[in-house]
């Protein structure tokens, strides 16, 4: 009997992820919330949250906005044309380009990081090369356009992958469906293309936006001490001043606003909108 | 005499090394109900495409109410399709969908909600203008393909296999719809598909193509009956095509056995092909007609019986309504008209082929 319920009920092989979501996902969480609302001495308090209002942290959260909707904003000018013109073209070299893309990603994401340092140093590969053709030194390092780059470069897969997966399904009939109603190219592009692409748009845009709300490596290696975005907040308040729950409070406004930024946009899907790659 | 309104001259079209089209003439009258009608890959799809716009012939022009419109784009020529898989516009309402065509051309929104509601009845599917593509049954989608295509008043409405994807039952009862159109609307179908059945049922004249040449052309009465060749007997229907001599005017020997006939002008002793319907051979008691033979296989059908007869060397096949089981022995014949006589391919390109389907 026991042998037998064991092979009809499956449910039993999602243990081991099971103890996983519970020790790193379910208990961290918990812990984050309850750091959050007490003090250190275990009381409640909602301060830990309300420390938002202090400028410090609000700059920083503003910084972090600013930043991941700039990075978001030029993932997308990037990636849309080139998924369009992709998706247009022969599968077997658009599968080349798409992979020169998407090959960083099996890079550590750190090292990506520091190799860009090298590139964009001030005595850096990208001045070396500037100096070589009598061109003026750039001062990139340490800028909010060195954290910007810096996203760009690790996020732009993230992007253009959704936005290719929508439009090559979208069927070459239903374009010249459009051009046999006497639709113009532009007409085409704009009236058929853009909407059937929202979709895997929208998905690019959750997965650049989100995870650069919370960066902070890309700040610190590039951007050294000067700017400050919310995710080094957060980030100095449990390494270096071991204020944990500070550091939770702050984090869980940063969740909320996920939430809300994530509800928002999932209510702009409508209810056709099929989710791509996540 | 109707007019010309589409015709074809001296089309070529090759997709690499393929050849797809060789000097393709054709000619399409006005408020005519033309198919092309021939197995995959035999050029009628690209010949559709080359009247849209959709592809530019190699060679050739095409001829569009008296104008040359070989070099305009399909946006521009005054022509709809109906394609395969409808092709319609998944985020749009079926509204919008229809409105599409007429907005592109600034029409007022009085007039094209006149005209939403007229395609709508025309097509039997009054009141679904505000539902989404995706919640319909194949054939509703098809028709809606349809009246998307015809509230544009195109002079000419081109259809790629359009029922294809629909199973057999809706299939029959769109053939009956699309026949009713073509006569409300009185314009001219240019009609794709691999399906004899379809295109005799519902053509005016019928075009057998194959490997990128014109079999045959003509009502779907002459294609039937009087097939121009092996390929046009064997893909139209069932047949039984046989090697045969001519020994004189109206008179045929076939597998050693002589034959009355009507076909006269094919000369003395000439090979011949003998096409003869399954549904043409009678049989009878052994001895009683031509020549005798055993009835090998039988199948029900319902409306006939399908048998293969073991005679003279040849398995003929036969549709009847009597049943024979198999081990009867039988004998065959045909009357005169029924037989029909046809030359033997000169080319390679005109001889029947095995066909899957």
């Amino acid at each position: 009997m026991r042998g037998r319920w064991f092979l009809m009920n499956r449910k039993w092989l999602a243990t081991p992820y099971a103890i996983w979501a519970l020790g790193f996902i379910v208990l961290p969480l918990i812990m984050v919330i309850y750091y959050g609302v007490t003090n250190g001495a275990g009381e409640f308090t909602c301060s830990n949250v309300m420390a938002i209002t202090d400028p410090i942290h609000y700059k920083a959260f503003g910084n972090s906005v600013l930043i991941a909707l700039g990075s978001t904003l030029i993932c997308l000018i990037i990636a849309y044309p080139l998924a369009y013109i992709l998706s247009q073209s022969e599968k077997r070299g658009a599968g080349t380009v798409i992979m020169i893309f998407v090959l960083p990603m099996w890079i550590n994401f750190l090292l990506r990081v520091l190799a860009l340092q090298m590139i964009l140093s001030n005595t850096g590969i990208l001045n070396a090369i500037l100096k070589f053709f009598g061109l003026p030194v750039q001062r990139i390092m340490y800028t909010k356009g060195a954290i910007l780059i810096g996203m760009v470069y690790d996020y732009i897969p993230f992007m253009i992958l959704p936005i290719y997966n929508v439009m090559s399904k979208i069927d070459k009939d239903v374009l010249e469906a459009a051009q046999d109603l006497g639709a113009t190219a532009f007409t085409t592009f704009k009236r058929i293309i853009v909407p059937l692409s929202l979709p895997g748009v929208l998905s690019g845009i959750i997965m650049v936006f989100i995870p650069s709300l919370s960066e902070f490596v890309v700040a610190d290696i590039l951007g050294g001490s000067k700017i400050l975005l919310f995710g080094n907040v957060i980030e100095q308040e449990f390494n270096v001043l071991n204020n944990w729950n500070l550091g939770s409070g702050l984090s869980i406004v940063l969740m909320i606003f996920i939430f809300i930024s994530m509800a928002i946009m999932n209510r702009n899907e409508g209810e056709e909108g099929e989710a791509m790659l996540w | 005499m109707k007019n010309n309104l589409v015709e074809l001259k001296n089309i070529s079209k090759s997709f690499g090394k393929t050849m797809v089209l060789d000097d393709l003439c054709l000619e399409v009258k006005e408020n005519e109900f033309i198919t092309l009608l021939g197995p995959s890959g035999c050029g009628k799809t690209t010949t559709l495409r080359i009247i849209g716009g959709f592809e530019k012939p190699d060679q050739g022009k095409v001829i569009f109410d008296g104008k040359d419109i070989t070099n305009i784009p399909a946006n521009k020529r005054n022509l709809n399709t109906v394609f395969q898989k409808y092709a319609l516009f998944q985020h749009m309402t079926i509204g919008e969908n229809i409105a599409f065509g007429l907005k592109i051309k600034n029409k007022s929104a009085a007039y094209i909600k006149d005209k939403i509601k007229y395609a709508l009845k025309l097509v039997n599917l009054e009141g679904f203008e505000n539902r989404k593509p995706a919640s319909l049954s194949g054939g509703q989608q098809q028709r809606i393909a349809i009246a998307r295509a015809i509230v544009n008043e195109p002079k000419v409405l081109l259809l790629d296999e359009p029922l294809g994807a629909l199973d057999l039952k809706l299939r029959q009862d769109m053939q009956y719809e699309l026949m009713r159109l073509k006569e409300e609307l009185g314009i001219t179908f240019i009609y794709v598909t691999h399906d004899q059945e379809e295109a005799l049922t519902m053509s005016d004249q019928v075009v057998v193509m194959n490997q990128g040449y014109i079999q045959q052309m003509g009502t779907p009465e002459d294609i039937y009956n009087e097939p121009e060749n092996a390929f046009v007997a064997d893909f139209i229907g069932d047949s039984n095509i046989i090697d045969g001599i001519m020994l004189e005017d109206k008179l045929v020997e076939i597998l050693g056995y002589k034959f009355e006939c009507v076909d006269v002008g094919f000369g003395r002793n000439r090979p011949v092909d003998v096409v003869v319907r399954p549904e043409d051979v009678i049989l009878g008691k052994e001895g009683e007609g031509i020549l005798d033979g055993v009835v090998t296989s039988l199948i029900f059908k319902g409306v006939h019986y399908e048998m293969d007869v073991q005679a003279g060397g040849y398995e003929w096949l036969v549709h009847s309504t009597l049943c024979y089981p198999v081990g009867t022995k039988v004998s065959i014949s045909v009357i005169p008209f029924n037989i029909q006589i046809m030359n033997k391919p000169e080319y390679d390109d005109e001889r029947a082929v095995v066909l899957d389907e």
